[in-house]
């Protein structure tokens, strides 16, 4: 279980938490998704106690990281971004290092679960090799090995798929997925489809705070209505429209041939609604060229997000 | 304990893939033969004793030990490996104490690399051995106060080349307070304690053969106080402005 509650950090002027609160429950697979530079680093560097907030709390593991950082990080495996490594080591010195570190005894009695973690990280054929020569893929893979030695309960990985070729990508994300079975998994990443391949929710976190946060399912629910009719200008038509979208903001924009595209975001599975808006165009007389519904993508609603969050600073300065 | 050692026995390897343990080795051992009969003037003075060799060590320390500490920290820094360092379930004392016993165990070894001389001196003259195992002590004690220093100023900093700058100054700086050149200018008081401060003058006592245990302590106290120093600037590290 991991619980972080209004953290909050600043780096000099630059405030890179500005209160983030989530909980992660046993067994899940989280997304920590946001734009670079949101406070994904940094919330998960106060997670694993490398990094003390200036405020707030979390727990992880039972164990809270500002008082017990130790036990806390006995409980957890932290692969850092970019996966830093030391290039002089060979790959099987390196998982025995960490090994010893966590108190396993690599050369005895703990040796198969350093060829387990390898081989289910599919890095069994490169332990003789110094870490310095192996690809980026490899790299990630060691570096992941790495953390998952003492069956950890609890997994935190930073953009774990970050410099990776497709076919790599697919792999890593494969592993999470398996690891995340018996573990609670936390991932940061800015790409979506990373979130949506691997992760059952996701917390979005924007300029250091969480802007969403649910099942992914929940969070890409509803739809967005798209109306392309002959309006004669975008008043017009926000106008006419205006009763109809249930408080939604209504985006406009010219479709060429005289017509105007109307876009805004329904949230419930309501049918007549098409029939209601082609009902009202037609009154106004205006042609009607496209009535449909798309899905909302979670890059949509990150968009809208970052739109949001984006006006809202402009608007404050 | 077995966290000390993993460091520790990292770290070494860590010497060993590269050419730092090999170069310090050699020129160490090199730099100290060569002090003894070209500087120290051993055939000339006609006594069996180690005088030109430990005459010549706070010196030779303070040039090659910074070469050993330099990277200790900067280089984690620089690879990004001190996250994984430190989020490892260990305490910082046990990762300051095991790079330094990594570093100090090649210090020995460099020492060791002398023990030639010993044997040589002991076979050709009457050697008194108090003397040159006070010696031998007092010069890992010293070299353990650089080390110290070394390893401190590299957790401060990212940048090798900048952590064996400001090692050495330091270390020379410590050696530099006691030196008659620099002494000499303040009055007797003054200098006096300025003697007592340098890491050079104290020795200097003990290449003759007099080994104070007060000399001892204070190295022994410089090193206790650069580890711990090492510590806090580990843990500031949890704490960026």
């Amino acid at each position: 279980m991991i619980e972080a509650c209004d953290l909050r950090k600043s780096y000099g002027s630059t405030v890179a938490l500005a209160g983030v609160s989530f909980r992660i429950e046993r067994g899940e697979i989280v997304g920590l998704l946001g734009p670079n530079g949101a406070g994904k680093t940094t919330t998960m560097k106060i997670l694993t106690g490398y990094l003390l907030p200036d405020g707030g709390t979390a727990r992880v593991a039972g164990h809270d990281v500002i008082a017990e950082p130790l036990e806390v990080q006995a409980r957890i495996g932290y692969l850092p971004e970019n996966a830093p490594l030391y290039p002089d080591m060979l790959a099987g010195e390196y998982l025995g290092f960490m090994a010893r570190m966590r108190g396993l005894d690599p050369g005895g009695a703990d040796a198969d679960r350093l060829l387990r973690a390898a081989r289910e990280c599919g890095i069994s054929e490169v332990l003789g090799r110094p870490i310095g020569q192996l690809s980026k893929g490899y790299r990630q893979r060691v570096g992941l090995a790495g953390t998952i030695l003492h069956d950890p309960e609890i997994l935190i990985l930073d953009e774990p798929t970050s410099g990776l070729d497709p076919n790599q990508i697919v792999e890593v994300r494969e592993l999470i997925r398996r690891m995340g079975r018996d573990k609670t998994v936390i991932l940061s990443t800015h790409i979506l489809p990373e979130v949506e391949a691997t992760c059952g929710r996701a917390v979005i976190v924007i300029d250091g705070h969480v802007r969403a946060d649910g099942a992914l399912d929940e969070l890409t629910r509803g739809q967005v209505q798209v109306v392309t009719c002959g309006a004669p200008d975008a008043e017009a038509g926000r106008a006419a429209l205006a009763d109809l979208v249930d408080g939604a903001t209504i985006e406009a924009a010219p479709a060429g041939d005289g017509l105007w595209t109307f876009r805004f975001a329904v949230t419930d599975r309501d049918g007549a609604l098409a029939e209601r808006i082609a009902a009202r165009i037609h009154d106004r007389g205006w042609s009607l060229r496209e009535l449909r519904r798309d899905d909302r993508t979670l890059e949509q609603v990150f968009r809208e997000l970052t739109e949001t969050a984006f006006a809202a600073g402009e608007g404050a300065r | 304990m077995s966290r000390v050692r993993a460091v520790m026995t990292r770290e070494l390897g860590e010497y060993f893939h590269s050419p730092i343990a090999y170069a310090f080795l050699l020129v160490f051992a090199g730099a100290a033969m060569f002090t003894f009969f070209n500087v120290g003037g051993f055939f000339a003075r006609g006594i069996a004793d180690l005088r030109g060799l430990f005459e010549a060590a706070p010196v030779l320390m303070v040039l090659l030990v910074p070469a050993l500490t330099m990277r200790l920290w900067a280089e984690e820094e620089k690879q990004g490996t001190i996250e994984v360092l430190l989020t490892l379930p260990a305490r910082e004392h046990e990762l300051v104490l095991g790079k330094f016993l990594a570093s100090w165990i090649l210090l020995a070894a460099g020492l060791a690399l002398t023990l030639p001389l010993v044997v040589t001196v002991a076979w050709l003259g009457d050697l008194d051995p108090g003397p040159v195992i006070g010696g031998y002590l007092a010069a890992l004690l010293l070299g353990g106060a650089y080390l110290a220093i070394g390893q401190f100023v590299s957790a401060t900093t990212e940048n090798q080349i900048l952590a064996f700058i400001l090692a050495l100054v330091v270390c020379l700086a410590l050696y530099g307070v006691g030196t008659e050149t620099f002494a000499g200018l303040f009055p007797d008081r003054t200098a006096a304690v300025l003697r007592r401060l340098g890491t050079g003058s104290r020795f200097a006592s003990i290449a003759r053969g007099v080994v104070d245990l007060a000399d001892l302590a204070y190295y022994a106290s410089l090193m206790v106080f650069f580890l711990v120093a090492s510590v806090f600037a580990l843990r500031a590290k949890r704490m960026p402005e």
